[in-house]
């Protein structure tokens, strides 16, 4: 595998577009992306795009020609990617392993969800697709009730509690205030979670990621290839790309309480780098709920199993602390535009990593990484950046 | 399977008449399958044995009745389908042979529903609201004792 780089990246806001559709979340995001890389349209080989359910939430499938289509990229291969939440991580994934292996030089990845065109019950169907519909959609088990029964395993097993769960959505918020492109840019406070009526107890609301329209893009290309156009200025090199799955259904899982997917996923990805957990800078992780991220910060191994709560209740993830978790706003106050948020993750890494990020930057941010998990932890995808 | 898009008044809940008389076994009497030479049980029944591949023949076999439960919560808010029936109780349950499945917790008083309480099978109403009208049954747990 060669080099591969993010040169460019493209997003829009997230949050409810009652003024925009489909297609013009993608055109907005794709635009930026191609136009800040300084190429023409001409150069972009392929074109990668994940998204999870926009039959369901749209009605309208076929979503890598129509991602083309609405850039001008015709006649490119253009494929959709879906991976449930992690959707965005493995085109990701996708677009640097074409690259990578010589195919292409110049490839177009891309994230999108138009979610608030639905019902609230509807999106909760949809979404419960990712995990297993004949044994746990079936019986009424939404996304929130899947993790709330692995948060409280978690709790039994190690002693975690709920205020140290609302403690990810604090600090969640607190980064997201500094983000213009976020959905909820206002402060919360323990109270007001622990206040917060319950979705899935011990889940309550402000626990719980929202419905979200945004779409994300990133412009990837050959390191050398880059350096030879001098398109290396901001370039941002993908220093590991890994991917795991694991049972689909949450019951046939060993322990409730980890993501095993996330574990592997973590110990490859420092493998292919040469690293250890302890020299990343920050990291942004799939926080679909407060306790996926204790869960997260265990198995990427920045504390030791079922520590995450109290390292989070420590301040440890917050900006200052020793490893800044979720700068962006996470999934929680960032938003959560599903197919969106794994390309999201990788851009909040680039102006982490170029000192792009005002009041949110990481002093002296080396190397980034980014978690995205699909369902209750059956994708997981990791990505560790470092500036070219 | 039916997926008619949605609209007003169209529900997109699954399940076609021949899905519900595919499930009888699985979802009435709890029939998955074991690998006759490993002794490893599956429910639901698997086509191939994830751990042992083309070694031994899977056979069907109920699964016993009795567990406990592993982790549980209560839904306020449930997906299309439920949105009526808030709130109700899930759990995680390993039945008394380890293998471990998702289902609702009935016919309990809330206090008794914690984990490690032992559980029953009943045989229940799971959902009505089938584009195709048909009511489709299955089984859900209460706790004993």
């Amino acid at each position: 595998m060669r080099s591969v780089s993010i040169i460019s990246v493209g997003l829009t806001r997230f949050g409810e577009h009652w003024d925009k559709n489909f297609k013009e979340l993608i055109a907005e995001a794709g635009t930026k992306a191609i136009v800040d890389s300084g190429l023409e349209r001409k150069d972009i080989q392929a074109v990668y795009g994940g998204c999870m359910a926009s039959g369901r939430f749209v009605g309208q499938e076929h979503i890598g020609a129509l991602i083309a289509d609405q850039l001008g990229l015709n006649p490119i291969p253009a494929t959709r990617i879906e991976a449930a939440c992690a959707s965005g991580g493995v085109a990701l994934r996708n677009g640097y392993m074409a690259v990578g292996s010589g195919m292409y030089d110049v490839v177009a990845v891309g994230g999108v969800e138009k979610m608030t065109e639905v019902s609230t019950e509807d999106a909760g169907y949809a979404l419960g697709g990712a995990g297993d519909q004949e044994t746990e959609l079936f019986m009424g088990a939404s996304f929130p009730a899947l993790y709330a029964m692995m948060a409280r395993a978690h709790m039994k097993e190690f002693g975690t509690t709920e205020e140290q769960m609302a403690a990810v959505s604090v600090k969640n918020h607190k980064n997201a205030v500094h983000n213009e492109y976020a959905q909820f840019r206002s402060e919360i406070t323990i109270e007001d979670v622990m206040k917060s009526g319950y979705i899935a107890s011990p889940l309550k609301l402000l626990d719980c990621s929202p419905i979200t329209d945004g779409a994300a893009a990133v412009i990837l290309c050959a390191t050398d290839v880059a350096k030879k156009m001098k398109l290396v200025d901001k370039a941002v090199e993908i220093i590991a790309s890994a991917q795991t799955s694991d049972t689909l259904a949450l019951a046939h899982r060993k322990n409730l309480w980890e993501t095993k997917a996330a574990k592997i996923a973590a110990d490859e990805a420092y493998k292919q780098a040469g690293i250890k957990a302890k020299d990343v800078s920050f990291a942004e992780v799939h926080d679909c709920f407060s306790p996926a991220e204790i869960m997260a910060i265990e198995a990427l191994g920045f504390c030791k199993q079922g520590e995450g709560g109290k390292f989070t209740e420590q301040g440890n993830t917050a900006i200052g602390g020793t490893i800044p978790v979720n700068t962006s706003g996470g999934l929680k106050a960032f938003g959560h535009a599903i197919g969106a948020t794994g390309i999201k993750q990788a851009i909040e890494a680039y102006w982490q990593l170029n000192n792009m990020a005002g009041k949110r930057q990481v002093k002296g941010a080396e190397i980034g990484l980014s978690h995205n998990v699909g369902g209750s932890g059956a994708t997981c995808v990791v990505h560790l950046y470092r500036k070219v | 399977m039916c997926c008619a898009f949605v609209q007003e008044g169209v529900k997109m809940v699954q399940g076609s008449l021949p899905l519900h008389w595919r499930k009888y076994p699985e979802r009435y009497r709890l029939e998955g399958n074991i690998n006759e030479q490993t002794g490893q049980e599956f429910f639901p029944a698997r086509v191939v044995d994830p751990t042992a591949g083309r070694g031994g023949k899977l056979k069907a076999k109920e699964m016993p009745r009795e567990g406990k439960i592993l982790s549980w919560t209560e839904v306020f808010a449930g997906p299309l389908g439920f949105e009526n029936e808030t709130p109700y109780f899930l759990a995680i349950v390993e039945l008394t042979n380890g293998v471990k499945l998702l289902t609702q917790v009935v016919d309990s008083e809330k206090e008794k529903i914690k984990i490690g309480a032992k559980v029953k099978k009943m045989f229940r109403k799971i959902s009505d609201t089938d584009a195709e009208g048909a009511i489709a049954y299955g089984y859900k747990f209460r706790v004993v004792g």
